[in-house]
């Protein structure tokens, strides 16, 4: 029924002769709307006969037109050599042995090559020292496809050719007039690159040569050389070491150059009921604190008293005076030192040459045969003291040129304000750069420089250990070596490569340069081996002197550690994304740096770390000045284990010159770097806001769930059976106990696994230092996307390998447990979860745990999935059909590891992913045999199917059976330090065959019954404190 | 038809009196020939072929210079000792000799001590005939004629039944009209016909039928539905037009040239390889022109030498001056097999592991001329074939212990490709 109501609008509607009534009637819009500012020529539009059917018309048929199109195949090209290099076969790698010196990293490697592009980065087993490619090494190969390199070189901003700049530089040099030329480089520790500066000096009298380390070791190098006469490093062998005291050295990360850790990992595997006992004293969390198995936290200041105190310990002659905790451990730490004897040592990070020069001399006293003096390391030869006083003489005007080499002085410098100001009284500035960084910017001339893959070179590690550097890949742009460019300036008409062979001749031995090249290392006898660097005179030292300065050390507040992650190191590669996404191995945050607080300074500073609703973690900032220089909005990472009173904040951030914008994170933590010392008096203040996190891990303790990761102590190990340490779980069945691993509690059915190969994979919690290289290998042999800083925020990092880190709660994991164990009733369960949640603050046990798919023979998720995208093969791996999968999540919502991986996005070819897989150069480093996901599809670990499918064709190509190494994933190829170990269990002689046998053997999470193809080993900690 | 048949006899035997007269011609030529007299031209030209056709041509500068012609240009004495050892020549001195090894770059000739006097008489007998005129192409021309005519003939004959049958169909109309009318004038009554249902109403009218029809309206439409989009993607008989008439048949069929020369890393790779043009080079270095025996109806001598020029081109190969110009145009060829990014196929398995032909999956490439995807390469066809081949597994001792322990676990003697899991997703799809 309508109604008759009138409904009135407006009150005008009253007066029946209004104007404005009348026109509103007419006009649906108050205002005309301006069609044809829209719609562009009006003239056009009406003559035009295109009705509105006739433009459904078009839409309709396109859309109908497009769809049919998209049936059709494209049409693909193929375009073969047109002469085919000889060793190369589309489709097959071919490995080339190289190594990386950028001055910070330096390792052998082997380079794997599809059709000419290099696309992985394997370790060089050949080698003896320094053979450990690291997280940093293993993404190298990403920064050779790096679109910010810099394409040809520059001169005043002006691409000009190589003929022209080296000309042009040569007569700038000669105009310089015998004013000082200082050519500022990185180590290089190449034998060649020296002679070439000699050469350098000797024909241009006012050369002088500056070798810079944006993270110094002066301190221990200055050390070393007023005691043993050479500007050097010792070399360390763990292996031979029984005890390991460390004070304030990350050894397991980039203290001294790094490389140690799987040298050290030998000696942590319980064998014949021994291990190695490592003491550490550090105020940061590092990652040899936090494998070791006593670690006392305590403040840089704290730490000189510490080591002062062991000198006196071992060498007698004084005390040092310590707080009551710590001097407890001190005295372990001295009995345990002088129980090894020469198999022990001691080794600090205390950039102090007072420090270093007291751990030579108790290293001297221990008689120790880990400390090699006599093959001493050559790859940090930085001098701080020079370039301190190349600035200020810069400043004094007293430099007419500066040629800087492989370093970025603008931006790692501590005071890069009067650098820069200096460089404005020069009269040449030539910078010799991969990338057009804050120091090329300042140089009249720009030499773009080749990554180390694309260069010649040689490096000597260590006296006697030399490795050779060759290309993998034609430049891809053009650039010239430093050498080559110094070469034609100095007029020398051979090749760089033939300068190098020259300068081997008196190396090699009866060795051929062919050999010496395929092996890409040469190990010299140490009779005929000379040092370089110039040689000193041993200077006469007070040691004693220097023990009680130490000794004395007195802190005066909050005390500043800088440290460099595993992820970005001095900062070189900042523009990397597989490394910015890298989580850090202790904090597993990845895109920042931040300040780590001890809980209690933040309580006290009222300085938090909070959980947000979609899972991200957010932190306070604040800003932290050190002698009148002051970071702005520093975010603040709470961090258990530092030790109070002391914070830290990582180097190698917040650079912004030829950094895409994702990646220019951070804040640049080098201007407090003063001094070149790691350690300052440090101020902070709390200012408003909150930083947002990238943090993979929130969940920061086991809550005592000793079946995740099983631990126990050398003792209890040595002296009791198995069942007390590791407890098979068992289940009731017609109430018996039966262990899970028993057929008949098995609601499965069991497959026969004895026929054929059967991988599974080892993994020793024992000898896993948490590095983190086999998260990088597994990224570059599987093209894993990189998502970005907000997406790893929302947990949608795509990593198929995480290292998970684990706090005790208590002090040990032991006495979680037992707090667990211990709870009576709800009340202790509702409260004691809840503080078992919390890490402990100072005496905390960190655990890493490198989980990827598990591969069980009894898969949840492949139960679940209802279109079998996912199913398991005879060879022990679970497949993943990615053609297969519609995306419905069920595995992923089903698996009890949670290491199943989805594609939010498409994240190739897409701008707001605009990482390596979104250009051309970047998306060269894929490797060709694994195919690039694409949305809505779930991914994860495969056990590298493609490397053992490869293995086995080879085999039966060349008809026979398959050695044992020869099975191998991305991350047990990357592991030195033996944790992850990769073979075939049907092979009774293969190695992981042997490893599972072993009494340590779990499976994650045993107790619901997945029988996993990968597994762990039981955690043995050498804790005892005599 | 039988008019069809008179007509293809005639132009059957007309080819066949062109041939005679052809072979008459020709051996009308090599009776008047002048190098007779020196030996056997037919003796030489075995010998030409196995022995000098590597770098030399009768008639064209290759390697070595073009032979024709040269009785009159050298002694034969000269010619004899040259042959047998042309290095000892040179470094005696002579100067023709020295002279002829400076023009061709300094390549030595290779020497052939066991060639004797008489020998070596009939090989310059072959190669002092007369280049051959190219008669052959009247003779394909007219081929081509007849071969065109009878491909016409049938059209014309269709053509003109269905004329026929249209003027029949006409003069139905214009007879059935005429006598209608007749009938008019006549005043005979036509019987007129009752208005019968319309047929369309009366099938709309019966629901059975309606229901039945319509049931098998949309089964037949899915049914051609689904075959429509199965067949989305699969490209089989895709047969592209390359940058260059590449004809396997002439390369793999009448020459016979192993498929693994060619594509040599279907031995050791995942991909078969397009070879690259050095491996072209190899043979077409020397083999500039197709021979006249080449040429076909469809593709004539100068077209196929053309597609050879275009290798020249490509490589930077100049044929004059036998040297490479430096200037390369990689060729663009059209892939022709395309499997997608997510299947992972590898060659050597196939080929070396296992021991398959090529023509298994490729067909009968030996004759094709433009090369044509032969299978579907769907994965119903690989899992068909995985499911029936038993896998080569003598002499390979990868394969003795797992062929042992699995030949007893299912009790059969030979293992299927399935049964050694090659069903499994994983092991092509990563």
């Amino acid at each position: 029924m309508s109604s008759n109501k009138k409904y009135w609008k407006s009150v005008e509607e009253l007066n029946e002769n209004s104007s404005i009534v009348e026109t509103l009637k007419q006009n649906e819009f108050v205002q005309e709307i301006p069609t044809d500012e829209f719609l562009g020529d009006k003239e056009n539009l009406e003559t035009s006969k295109t009705s509105r059917r006739d433009f459904l018309k078009f839409v309709g048929f396109s859309t109908a037109a497009a769809s049919l199109a998209a049936c059709e195949g494209p049409v693909v090209k193929s375009i073969p050599y047109v002469v085919q290099p000889e060793r190369i076969v589309p489709g097959v790698a071919n490995y080339y042995a190289t190594t990386i010196a950028d001055g910070f990293d330096f390792a052998s490697v082997l380079v794997k090559t599809r059709e000419g592009r290099p696309i992985k980065i394997e370790n060089n087993k050949l080698g003896k020292v320094n053979v450990g490619a690291n997280a940093r090494v293993h993404a190298s190969v990403l920064s050779l496809y790096d679109n910010k390199r810099l394409k040809n070189p520059l001169i005043k901003n002006e691409p000009v050719a190589w003929e022209r700049f080296n000309r042009e530089f040569k007569e700038r040099i000669e105009a310089l007039n015998g004013k000082e030329l200082v050519v500022m480089t990185q180590t290089f520790a190449s034998p060649s690159t020296s002679r070439l500066m000699e050469e350098f000096k000797a024909k241009y009298a006012n050369v002088k040569h500056v070798v810079y380390d944006a993270v110094s070791e002066s301190a221990a190098l200055d050390a070393f050389a007023s005691k043993y006469g050479k500007r050097a490093l010792p070399s360390y062998k763990f292996d031979q070491a029984d005890v390991v005291v460390s004070v304030g050295a990350d050894f397991l990360g980039d203290w001294q150059g790094g490389g140690y850790d799987s040298d050290y990992a030998l000696k942590r595997v319980p064998e014949n009921g021994k291990m190695s006992r490592h003491i550490q004293f550090e105020s940061n969390m590092s990652l040899a604190g936090a494998n070791a198995d006593i670690r006392v936290p305590v403040k840089p200041s704290v730490q000189k008293a510490v080591l002062a105190a062991i000198y006196y310990g071992i060498v007698g002659g004084g005390s040092a005076d310590l707080p009551e905790a710590v001097a407890k451990k001190v005295a372990i730490a001295v009995k345990n030192l002088k129980s090894a004897g020469s198999k022990a040592v001691l080794i600090t990070g205390i950039q102090d040459k007072d420090a270093q020069l007291l751990a030579l001399e108790i290293n001297e006293a221990l008689a120790s045969k880990v400390m090699d003096v006599k093959n001493p390391r050559m790859i940090r030869q930085g001098n701080a003291t020079q370039v301190k006083e190349l600035i200020s003489r810069m400043n004094a005007g007293q430099v007419g040129g500066l040629v800087t080499v492989g370093v970025n002085p603008a931006y790692s410098l501590p005071n890069a304000e009067e650098f820069k100001k200096g460089v404005e009284k020069l009269d040449l500035m030539v910078s010799y750069a991969m990338k057009h960084n804050e120091t090329a910017e300042l140089a009249e001339f720009v030499g773009a420089t080749p990554h180390y893959l694309e260069s010649w070179g040689d490096v000597q590690f260590t006296a006697k250990h030399y490795s050779l550097m060759q290309p993998t890949i034609k430049p891809l742009f053009k650039t010239q070596q430093f050498q080559e460019s110094l070469m034609s300036v100095l007029g020398k008409e051979i090749s760089y490569y033939n300068y190098i062979k020259e300068t081997w001749k008196t190396i090699l031995g009866a060795t051929s340069w062919e050999d010496a090249l395929h092996d890409g290392v040469y190990v010299a006898s140490i009779e005929n081996v000379s040092v370089e660097g110039e040689e000193m005179a041993q200077t006469e030292m007070n040691v004693s002197g220097a023990a009680r300065k130490l000794a004395s050390s007195q802190g005066k507040g909050l005390e500043l550690t800088l440290y460099v992650k595993a992820g970005l190191g001095d900062g070189q590669q900042a523009n990397n994304p597989w490394l910015q996404e890298f989580p850090d191995p202790i904090s597993r945050v990845s895109w920042d740096n931040y300040l780590t607080v001890s809980r209690s300074d933040a309580e006290a500073m009222g300085l938090m770390n909070k959980h947000v609703a979609n899972g991200g973690l957010n932190g306070s900032y604040v800003d932290v000045t050190v002698n009148n220089v002051t970071l702005k909005k520093v975010p603040v990472l709470i961090q258990p284990g530092q030790a109070k009173g002391s914070v830290g904040l990582a180097l190698g951030y917040g650079s912004k010159a030829a950094i895409q914008k994702e990646m220019q994170v951070g804040i640049n933590a080098y201007s407090l770097y003063q001094n070149f010392d790691a350690v300052q008096d440090v101020s902070i203040s709390k200012v408003e806001g909150e930083h947002e996190f990238a943090c993979v891990q929130l969940q920061n303790t086991l809550m005592g769930r000793g079946d995740v990761i099983k631990e126990t102590t050398l003792e209890v190990f040595n002296t009791k059976d198995k069942k007390h340490w590791n407890f098979m779980p068992v289940v009731s069945l017609n109430h018996e106990e039966k262990p899970v691993s028993s057929p008949e509690v098995d609601i499965w059915q069991q497959f026969d696994r004895s026929i054929g190969h059967h991988f599974n994979l080892s993994i020793d919690l024992n000898a896993c230092t948490g590095c983190g290289a086999c998260v990088i290998a597994c990224h570059a042999e599987n093209n894993v996307p990189v998502v970005g800083k907000s997406e790893v925020r929302r947990s949608r990092d795509m990593h198929w390998l995480r290292i998970d880190r684990y706090y005790s709660s208590e002090s040990t994991f032991e006495k979680d447990i037992e707090k667990k164990e211990g709870f009576d009733g709800l009340g202790d369960s509702l409260g004691g979860f809840g503080q078992l949640e919390i890490a402990a603050e100072e005496d905390v046990q960190v655990v890493f745990q490198p989980v990827m798919c598990q591969h069980c023979n009894q898969a949840p998720c492949e139960t679940v999935c209802p279109v079998a995208a996912t199913s398991h093969g005879r060879q022990g791996q679970n497949h993943m059909a990615y053609n297969r999968c519609v995306g419905t999540r069920y595995c992923a919502n089903n698996c009890p590891y949670k290491v199943r991986r989805f594609n939010w996005f498409r994240y190739n070819h897409n701008d707001e992913f605009d990482f390596n897989m979104n250009n051309d150069l970047g998306r060269m480093v894929l490797n060709p045999d694994v195919v690039v996901r694409t949305r809505g599809v779930m991914e994860k670990c495969s056990m590298c199917i493609q490397m053992t499918q490869k293995t086995i064709l080879d085999a039966k190509r060349e008809g026979r059976l398959v050695k044992d190494v020869e099975f191998q994933t991305a991350c047990s190829s990357a592991c030195t330090s033996g944790a992850m170990v990769f073979g075939d269990v049907n092979d009774e002689a293969s190695e992981v065959h042997e490893l599972k046998k072993s009494d340590r053997v779990y499976h994650l999470l045993q107790h619901i019954g997945t029988d996993p193809n990968v597994f762990y080993h039981t955690k043995v900690r050498n804790t005892s404190e005599n | 038809m039988e008019k069809v048949n008179i007509r293809h006899s005639i132009s059957k035997r007309l080819l066949l009196l062109l041939a005679v007269f052809l072979s008459f011609s020709q051996l009308n030529y090599s009776q008047d020939d002048g190098g007779s007299s020196l030996g056997d031209p037919a003796k030489g030209k075995e010998l030409f072929n196995s022995q000098c056709a590597a770098c030399h041509k009768p008639y064209a500068r290759s390697t070595g210079p073009a032979l024709h012609g040269i009785t009159e240009k050298r002694d034969i004495d000269w010619l004899y000792r040259w042959i047998r050892n042309s290095a000892e020549m040179i470094a005696a001195g002579d100067a023709d000799a020295i002279a002829i090894f400076e023009e061709y770059n300094e390549t030595p000739m290779t020497a052939f001590p066991q060639l004797s006097d008489q020998d070596i008489n009939d090989i310059l007998a072959y190669v002092e005939q007369p280049k051959p005129e190219p008669p052959v192409a009247a003779a394909g021309e007219a081929a081509a004629g007849a071969g065109a005519g009878a491909g016409v003939s049938t059209n014309i004959i269709m053509a003109a039944l269905t004329f026929v049958l249209l003027l029949l169909v006409i003069i139905l109309v214009l007879v059935n009209k005429t006598l209608t009318r007749f009938a008019e004038a006549s005043g005979v009554e036509l019987p007129e016909e009752e208005a019968r249902k319309p047929l369309w109403k009366a099938f709309a009218e019966n629901q059975f039928l309606v229901l039945s029809s319509s049931v098998i309206l949309l089964l037949v439409g899915a049914y051609f539905a689904y075959g429509y989009l199965m067949q989305v993607g699969v490209d089989q008989g895709y047969q592209p037009v390359q940058p260059i008439h590449f004809s396997h048949k002439i390369h793999a069929g009448d020459n016979g040239i192993d498929c693994k020369y060619c594509h040599s890393s279907a031995r050791v790779s995942k991909t078969s390889g397009i070879p690259s043009l050095n491996v072209c080079m190899n043979c077409h270095k020397s083999v500039s022109e197709v021979a006249p025996e080449t040429a076909t109806e469809e593709y004539s001598k100068e077209f196929y030498d053309g597609q050879i020029a275009k290798l020249y081109e490509a490589t930077g190969w100049d044929p004059t001056t036998q040297s490479y110009s430096g200037e390369e145009k990689p060729v663009k060829w059209v892939r022709v097999h395309n499997l997608p990014d997510f299947a992972y196929f590898n060659h050597s398995q196939h080929v070396t592991v296992a021991g398959v032909d090529c023509q298994k999956c490729h067909g009968p490439v030996e004759e094709m001329e433009i090369l044509e995807q032969y299978a579907p390469l769907t994965m119903g066809w690989c899992i068909e074939c995985h499911r029936e081949t038993n896998v080569k597994m003598e002499g390979n001792e990868y394969y003795e212990k797992i062929h042992e322990e699995l030949s007893k676990k299912y009790g059969v003697e030979k293992l299927t490709a399935a049964q050694m899991g090659a069903l499994e997703c994983g092991k092509c799809h990563y």
